[in-house]
């Protein structure tokens, strides 16, 4: 079949099984923009490069296809740079796909010309410069192949407009062969037995449950072996739903900003097994006395995770789902001391329950509680960054696994917006809920007009208390309160906001009105945008 | 900290001796030289990496580096069981009065003289880094004017051969 290298692109996408790509057009994309027409692909137009990148991001997360992002070369490339390091960071497979200058003009500072290669290394599994118009199948087909298997990340194939015109004989390509890449590496089943066997003689054995299950999968696996052994868990940030946040075993997300119970646990612990969890320094803060204090094990799908962070006692590399498998057999009778577990129960106590007051602003800790409360089952939740996603984390409880997406390593304000879209696009029949801070929505507002256009109806807390709440903490409590640059200022009128783009709109002023506020929301077709006041002096924890 | 020899099999995509030392700067590693060059097969080039590290770096520069889609191979070399060579060109001062001594010293380590003129010679010279150090110190009194190295490029002896790679590949 001759095609344009430009229909090539789209038809390897459309293999993967994809229906929705996310993107700009412009000069150097325009042949595969083009090519659209031509194809079953649902073209959403976001307003800002970055836009597209997180909702490809969260369309993965919500279908297990990989997302696809597009931009044009220059700065709707560099635009779309914020989005890839996001994902890179929470390893989410994407393919950003950018135009580029014709090949006679690379490197020759032509208009719009900038090195997306050379500026992605960082953040990337991998990247393609694309030369050759017939390597473009093959090329299309790695993309996918490396983003998607091994530990997922972003690959970004950069095409020159001349070589997206080439017309080139396509077939579908093999599967892929990579000499330097095999992600599928066994578990070696040695490495099993010594982590059952540190298990077994542990007697306050605690598991910190990462993002890792969730991309594996293994969920369902996991809460087996936490209730066949009777362990205690936390969570990373990344790793939240994996477990139901109401289980009795569970103890909340782990480190800076976790429970107290969840640190309680942590400290004492005399084995620690990290779990598709990469020992950040915002959930695990002194790994050197960790590893003084406790015994370590380390279950991760990257061998290079490994003693990177914390040096380990116990380890094995490989996938979680496939080690949970052979842990089963290994860990026959093995269950973890009831007096430890008991213990860890009880330190739930020392993070009570949000209760309503009567103070003048709404408590957003006492909101959360009560919207998970009064949500169906099928409800996706996005959060930005900030104060905002903290309270979402330790005081929203989840039920099911991957209904929680939020930017963990990179901490991107102006995320939760667009990855709320790709959500509410690749998920039509679910209740998708952005949570905004009034910093972070500011940050990535043009895109309710991507929204709008196509018929993603979100639901929007808005929790306004009008200046970047996080950082004035921080403020507050480390710089004298010498507040710099966080006070919002001249904040837009949110209703109008709303009534702008034909958005319903509803406050919530106090405690006293969270519960009918939150009713209208879910109740109201259509999107809708529910500002919460929230007292600027209200902490993180 | 201590210097250890790496050798990376990658192929010869565009770009891939960027990747490697940005991967480098970007994890902080010290790298105290890198030498590439392609091996029988003109696909695959062979680099050879010495690193400055204790033994947890030289385990994370290892695995990172076997991260990278376009590298094939990495194994740490022991020195026990290696041999290692540097090219150098050392361009000394030199007039017809001293000629004769520095074209003894240059004998003495088996060095070759490979370009003289009225005021200097270029001599061309392959060791051990260790054995370049010490030629440096002797020729320094006549005066360097200009020298440059290699790096180290190193291979398993053929003994040692363990690479559990498929011959194939080459």
């Amino acid at each position: 079949m001759r095609i344009t290298a430009a229909e090539a692109i789209l038809k390897m996408i459309e293999k993967q099984g994809v229906s929705v790509v996310f993107g700009y057009p412009g000069a150097t994309n325009a042949p595969i923009y083009d090519a659209l027409h031509k194809t079953k692909l649902r073209a959403v137009l976001t307003r800002n490069e970055q836009g597209a990148a997180h909702a490809a991001s969260s369309y993965f997360k919500m279908t297990g296809n990989i997302g696809v992002c597009m931009a044009t070369s220059g700065p709707g490339a560099t635009n779309l740079v914020t989005g890839i390091a996001n994902a890179y960071m929470d390893s989410i497979p994407l393919v950003a796909v950018t135009g580029q200058v014709a090949c006679q003009m690379v490197g020759k500072d032509a208009f719009q010309e900038v090195d997306i290669t050379g500026v992605t290394t960082p953040i990337t599994k991998h990247n393609y410069l694309v030369k050759n118009a017939d390597e473009i199948p093959k090329i299309m087909a790695e993309a996918f192949y490396i983003a998607g298997t091994g530990r997922p990340g972003p690959v970004v194939v950069d095409v020159p407009m001349d070589v997206q015109l080439q017309k080139i004989n396509f077939r579908f390509p093999d599967r892929p062969n990579i000499l330097g890449y095999s992600p599928q590496k066994p578990v070696d089943p040695a490495q099993v037995q010594l982590l059952a066997s540190a298990l077994k003689e542990a007697k306050r054995p605690l598991i910190v449950a990462g993002g890792g299950i969730l991309c594996a999968g293994a969920s369902c696996e996991f809460l087996r072996f936490l209730e066949r052994l009777a362990l205690p868990a936390v969570s990373t940030l990344m790793g939240i739903s994996a477990v139901p946040s109401a289980h009795r075993q569970f103890l909340g997300m782990v480190g800076l900003h976790g429970t107290k119970a969840a640190n309680f646990a942590f400290d004492r612990a005399d084995l620690v097994v990290f779990m598709g969890a990469r020992v950040s320094d915002r959930s695990a803060s002194n790994p050197e006395w960790l590893s003084e204090h406790a015994k370590i094990a380390h279950v991760d799908i990257d061998p290079a995770e490994i003693n990177k962070n914390i040096p380990c006692d116990v380890s094995v590399a490989g996938d979680i789902k496939d080690t949970l498998f052979m842990l089963e057999e290994r860990t026959a009778g093995v269950c973890c001391p009831a007096d430890w577990l008991d213990m860890c129960t009880k330190a739930k106590a020392l993070d009570p329950v949000p209760k309503a007051g009567n103070s003048a602003y709404t408590n957003p800790k006492y909101f959360l509680k009560m919207l998970s409360e009064a949500v169906g089952e099928d409800t996706v939740i996005s959060t930005e960054v900030g104060q905002n996603q903290i309270w979402t984390a330790n005081h929203y409880r989840f039920t099911r696994p991957n209904t929680f997406l939020t930017s963990g390593g990179f901490g991107t304000m102006g995320y939760g917006l667009p990855a709320a879209i790709g959500a509410k696009i690749a998920r039509p029949e679910a209740t998708v809920i952005a949570i905004e801070g009034d910093g972070s929505f500011q940050m990535a507002m043009p895109e309710l007009a991507a929204m709008k256009q196509a018929g993603a109806d979100l639901k929007i807390v808005l929790f306004v208390n009008r200046t970047l709440g996080m950082v004035r903490e921080l403020q507050r409590d480390h710089y004298g309160a010498n507040y710099t640059s966080v006070d919002l200022g001249a904040y837009p009128k949110y209703d109008r906001i709303a009534a702008a783009y034909d958005i319903a709109y509803g406050a919530v002023r106090s405690d006293s009105e969270a519960e009918n506020g939150i009713m209208e929301m879910l109740k109201t077709d259509g999107p809708f945008l529910l500002e919460v006041f929230v007292d600027p002096e209200e902490n993180t924890l | 900290m201590a210097k250890h020899i790496l050798n990376a099999l990658v192929e010869n995509h565009a770009g891939i001796l960027a990747k490697i030392a940005g991967l480098f700067a970007r994890r902080g590693f010290n790298i105290d030289s890198l030498a590439v060059g392609v091996t029988q097969n003109p696909q695959i080039s062979s680099a050879t990496i010495v690193v400055d590290g204790d033994a947890q770096t030289v385990d994370q520069v290892e695995k990172q580096l076997s991260k990278l889609i376009d590298v094939i191979h990495v194994q740490t070399l022991a020195p026990s069981c290696t041999v290692s060579r540097e090219l150098s060109l050392i361009k000394v001062a030199c007039t017809a009065k001293n000629r004769a001594e520095i074209m003894q010293i240059v004998d003495i380590f088996r060095a070759n003289i490979i370009d003289i003129s009225d005021h200097a010679v270029i001599i061309e010279m392959t060791g051990t880094g260790s054995k370049i150090d010490a030629f440096e110190e002797m020729v320094r009194p006549y005066t360097i004017l200009e020298m440059s190295r290699t790096g180290m490029i190193a291979m398993l002896r053929s003994k040692e051969d363990s690479k559990n790679i498929d011959d194939s590949v080459l």
